[in-house]
C-alpha cells in the first residue's frame, strides 16, 4: 500500500511550501528573541528603546511554541497526505482558508505584542489582562488550525472509500491521529479564550475565574507537546527507515503508539499544576498515573527505532555487538539531525518523568529546570527531527535538490546546535536545581549568594544560546538555498516500507470511533469530579490586571 | 498483534519500573502524607483580611511555641507582605532559629504569583481566592531567597525577600 504513493501536485507543494516558509520566519524572529534573553539574563545587555524582557519573552514562547511548530507541523502533514492519499482541489482550497485565518490571527496577536500591550508570555494566565485583539488573534490561530483537522480527516476518509476494506497508509493514519490529538486538546484553549478571555477584556464579563481558566488551558498545553512530538515520531516511524536503506520494525507498533498517545497524552494537565492551591491532591496523584502511562508508547517507540537501525545494519553484514550502530549514515544529515534529536530524548523524556512525579515537582517547579527540560525535548528532539525533514522536504517542495555541500553544512548545523544546547540547557538544569526561577529577567534579588551563584549559569546559557543563534542563522542560510538557490532537479520523498512477510496490521487498530471513545472516557474520568469541585468551590472571581504588565 | 521477544522484556523492564517509580510516589504520598501543597482553602482576594492570618498585624513571622513559626504572606505585584518592623519600617527579612517548624500561608491581592524558597522544598503557586500553606522544617542555617517564581508582570524579578536561619 506504501508503494502505492502518490506525486505531489505543484498547487499542494505549494500549500506546504507557504506553511513552511512562516515556520522559518518564525524561527529567525523568535530565535533573535532568545538569544536576547539570554544576554538580558547574564546582565551583559539592557535592552534599548525601552524594549521590556517579558515583551521579548512573550514572542520568544508564542512565536516558537505556537506558531512554529504548528505552521511546520501541518505544512508537513499536508506533504504526507498528499503523498499517501492525495489532495482534492476542495481540499485544497479549504487549506488555504486555513492558512489564510492563521495567519490573520497570528498578525493580529503579534501586532498587540509589538506595542507592548500584551506582556503575558505564551500561557496568558489570568488576571494579567492583554489587549483583547491578543486573545482574539490566538482564538483565529486555533481555528485555522481546525481547518486542517478537517481537510486531514476528509482526505483519508475520502481514500478509505475509494479503498474499502483496504489498510490507511502508515502515514495517513498518524497525521489524523495527531489531528484528533490536536483538535481535542484545542478545545479546553478554545473554550477558556473564547467563553471566558474574550468577553472579560473586552469589558462584557466583570470578573474571571482564575483556576477554571488555568485549568482548561493545560488540558491543552499537555498534549500540545505530543502534538509537537507526534510529527516527529513519524518521521522516525516512517521515513528514518527508508533513508538508512531499512524497513519498517511493526506497522502495528507504529499504530499502537499513536493511539496510545491520543489517549493519554490529555488526562494529564494537572501534572503541570500540582503546586496549585485549588486542586485535590487526590486527582493531582491520579492524573500524575496517566502522566506515566503516556511514557510507554515512548518506550515503544525507542525500540522500534533502535530495532530497525539493528536489523537494517546487520542486513548489511554489519556484524559484531555495535558494527550496525557505527554504520549508520552519520554523515546523511537527514539522518544525522533526527537520530540527534532522539539521543536528546534520553536525557530529555528523564527529566520529564521527574517533573511529572508528584511531590517531586515542588523541587523544580517553576525554576529554569523545567526551561531546560523543554529545550531538550522541543527544541532539540523536535526541532532538529523538523530540520532533518526540511533537508529532503524543501526540495521536494521547490523541485531541487539537496548538494552535498549543503548537506555537509547541515551537520555542521546540527553539531552547533548539540554543542549550543548542551550548554545552553545544561545551565540551565543546574541552575533550576538551585532555585533559579525560570520566566524571570536580571535579577540580584538584594544581593543574596544564591542569586549570586545562579549569574554564573546565567552567561553559561548566553553562551549556549549565542551558539544556538549561529545555528539558526546557519539553518534559515539552508532554507534560503533550498528553497531559491539550490540547484534544479528532483529529490527523493523518502518513505518506508514494511518487510514483505511483515504480519498483518490487525483491523481494530483503525477503529477510531473505539479510540476516541476511550479517550473520551479517560478524560471525563480524570477531569469530571476535580472540574466540578474547582466550581463549586470557586472564590470570587478576579476582575482584569492591565497594569502589571504595562498595558493600562 | 506480533511483539517480539526482546520488545516484551524491553516492555515489562519499562512498565515495571514505572510501576516501582509510581508505588513510591503513591506511597509518600498517601501514606506518608506529602503531597504537594494543596488545601483548597478560599479567600476574597479583595478583602482579604476578613481571615485573621492576613490581617495587617499577624503578616510576617509569628512564633507560636519553641521552634514552631508562622509566616503569613500577602503577595502583590510586585511584594511580598511581610508586616511591618518595631519603626515602622517593611519587613524584608526574617530570621528563623534552625530546626524550627515553619508554617507559611500566603495569598494573594491581585494576579497569580510563585512563592518559592530556593533551596527548600517550599515552593507553591500563589493565586488570587486561595491560600497556599506549606509546613517545613528548615535544618541548615543559611540565607535563603525567596522569590517569586511565577510571571506576574513587568516587575516580577524584583519580587523577593530574605529568610535567614540561625544558628
Amino acid at each position: 500500500m506504501l508503494s502505492e504513493t502518490l506525486q505531489l501536485t505543484k498547487a499542494n507543494k505549494k500549500l506546504s511550501l507557504a506553511f513552511i516558509a512562516v515556520a522559518f520566519i518564525s524561527l529567525l524572529i523568535g530565535g533573535l528573541m532568545g538569544l536576547l534573553q539570554t544576554l538580558v539574563r547574564s546582565g551583559t545587555l539592557t535592552l534599548p528603546w525601552g524594549i521590556d524582557y517579558y515583551q521579548i519573552l512573550t514572542v520568544h514562547g508564542v512565536i516558537l511554541g505556537l506558531v512554529l511548530t504548528t505552521y511546520f507541523i501541518i505544512g508537513f502533514q499536508y506533504a504526507l497526505m498528499g503523498k499517501t492519499v492525495g489532495m482534492t482541489v476542495k481540499e485544497r482550497k479549504i487549506a488555504w482558508l486555513g492558512f489564510w485565518v492563521m495567519l490573520v490571527g497570528t498578525i493580529m496577536t503579534a501586532t498587540t505584542i509589538l506595542l507592548g500591550k500584551a506582556n503575558v508570555l505564551y500561557t496568558f494566565y489570568a488576571p494579567l489582562k492583554a489587549h483583547p485583539v491578543f486573545y482574539i488573534g490566538l482564538a483565529l490561530v486555533i481555528i485555522g488550525s481546525w481547518f486542517a483537522c478537517f481537510v486531514n480527516f476528509h482526505q483519508l476518509y475520502r481514500w478509505k472509500k475509494a479503498h474499502k476494506g483496504v489498510k490507511s497508509p502508515l502515514l495517513a493514519f498518524m497525521v489524523v491521529a495527531n489531528m484528533i490529538l490536536w483538535l481535542i486538546a484545542t478545545l479546553g484553549v478554545a473554550a477558556t479564550v473564547l467563553v471566558q478571555f474574550i468577553p472579560w477584556s473586552l469589558g462584557y464579563a466583570e470578573t474571571i475565574n482564575v483556576l477554571v481558566s488555568r485549568t482548561l488551558f493545560w488540558y491543552f498545553g499537555h498534549p500540545l507537546v505530543y502534538f509537537w512530538l507526534l510529527p516527529a515520531y513519524m518521521a522516525w516511524y516512517a521515513i528514518i527507515p527508508k533513508i538508512i536503506g531499512g524497513k519498517i520494525f511493526s506497522d502495528s507498533l507504529a499504530r499502537l503508539a499513536f493511539v496510545l498517545f491520543i489517549m493519554f497524552s490529555i488526562p494529564v494537565g494537572f501534572h503541570h499544576q500540582l503546586t496549585e492551591p485549588g486542586i485535590d491532591p487526590t486527582w493531582k496523584f491520579i492524573q500524575v498515573v496517566l502522566t506515566f502511562m503516556v511514557i510507554i508508547p515512548s518506550l515503544l517507540t525507542a525500540f522500534s527505532l533502535f530495532a530497525t537501525f539493528e536489523i537494517t545494519g546487520r542486513k548489511k553484514g554489519f556484524g559484531g555487538l555495535f558494527g550496525w550502530f557505527k554504520h549508520l549514515p552519520w554523515k546523511d544529515v537527514r539522518f544525522f539531525a533526527p537520530m540527534i534529536g532522539m539521543l536528546a530524548f534520553i536525557p530529555a523524556g528523564t527529566g520529564g518523568i521527574i517533573n511529572a512525579s508528584h511531590q517531586l515537582n515542588a523541587v523544580v517547579h517553576n525554576t529554569i529546570w523545567v526551561t531546560g527540560h523543554f529545550h531538550l525535548t522541543v527544541a532539540t528532539t523536535v526541532i532538529l527531527t523538523f530540520f532533518g525533514i526540511s533537508y529532503w522536504l524543501i526540495p521536494v517542495l521547490t523541485g531541487r535538490k539537496l548538494t552535498a555541500k549543503i548537506n555537509r553544512l547541515g551537520i555542521i548545523q546540527t553539531i552547533i546546535w548539540t554543542v549550543g544546547m548542551f550548554f545552553m540547557s545544561g545551565s540551565m538544569h543546574i541552575a533550576g536545581l538551585l532555585g533559579a526561577p525560570r520566566r524571570s529577567a536580571y535579577s540580584t534579588y538584594s544581593g543574596t549568594e544564591q542569586a549570586s551563584d545562579w549569574i554564573g549559569y546565567q552567561i553559561g546559557q548566553a553562551i549556549g544560546g549565542t551558539i544556538l543563534f549561529i545555528g539558526i542563522l546557519l539553518m534559515v542560510y539552508i532554507f534560503l538555498n533550498l528553497t531559491f538557490f539550490a540547484p534544479k532537479g528532483t529529490e527523493e520523498f523518502p518513505i518506508a516500507e514494511e518487510e514483505k512477510d511483515a504480519e498483518p496490521t490487525p483491523k481494530f487498530l483503525e477503529n477510531w470511533k473505539l479510540w476516541i471513545g476511550l479517550t473520551v472516557v479517560l478524560i471525563l474520568f480524570a477531569y469530571t469530579i476535580p472540574f466540578m469541585d474547582i466550581i463549586q468551590h470557586s472564590p470570587p472571581g478576579s476582575p482584569p490586571f492591565d497594569w502589571p504588565i504595562g498595558n493600562s | 498483534m506480533h511483539l517480539h521477544k526482546y520488545e516484551k522484556i524491553w516492555l515489562l523492564f519499562g512498565i515495571g519500573s514505572l510501576i516501582v517509580f509510581l508505588v513510591v510516589i503513591g506511597v509518600g504520598a498517601f501514606y506518608k502524607g506529602t503531597h504537594p501543597q494543596s488545601h483548597m482553602m478560599t479567600i476574597d482576594p479583595e478583602n482579604i483580611e476578613a481571615n485573621e492570618a492576613f490581617q495587617p498585624d499577624n503578616l510576617g513571622l509569628t512564633k507560636v511555641d519553641d521552634k514552631q513559626y508562622i509566616v503569613n504572606v500577602a503577595a502583590s505585584a510586585f511584594n511580598y507582605d511581610l508586616g511591618k518592623n518595631d519603626d515602622g519600617s517593611l519587613v524584608k527579612k526574617l530570621s528563623i532559629p534552625k530546626g524550627s517548624t515553619v508554617l507559611f500561608q500566603v495569598t494573594s491581592k491581585d494576579v497569580v504569583h510563585g512563592f518559592s524558597l530556593a533551596g527548600t522544598n517550599v515552593n507553591m503557586m500563589v493565586e488570587p481566592g486561595y491560600i497556599s500553606s506549606y509546613e517545613t522544617i528548615l535544618e541548615e542555617p543559611g540565607e535563603y531567597t525567596l522569590l517569586c517564581n511565577e510571571y506576574c508582570g513587568t516587575g516580577h524579578h524584583l519580587m523577593g525577600a530574605i529568610v535567614e536561619v540561625t544558628e
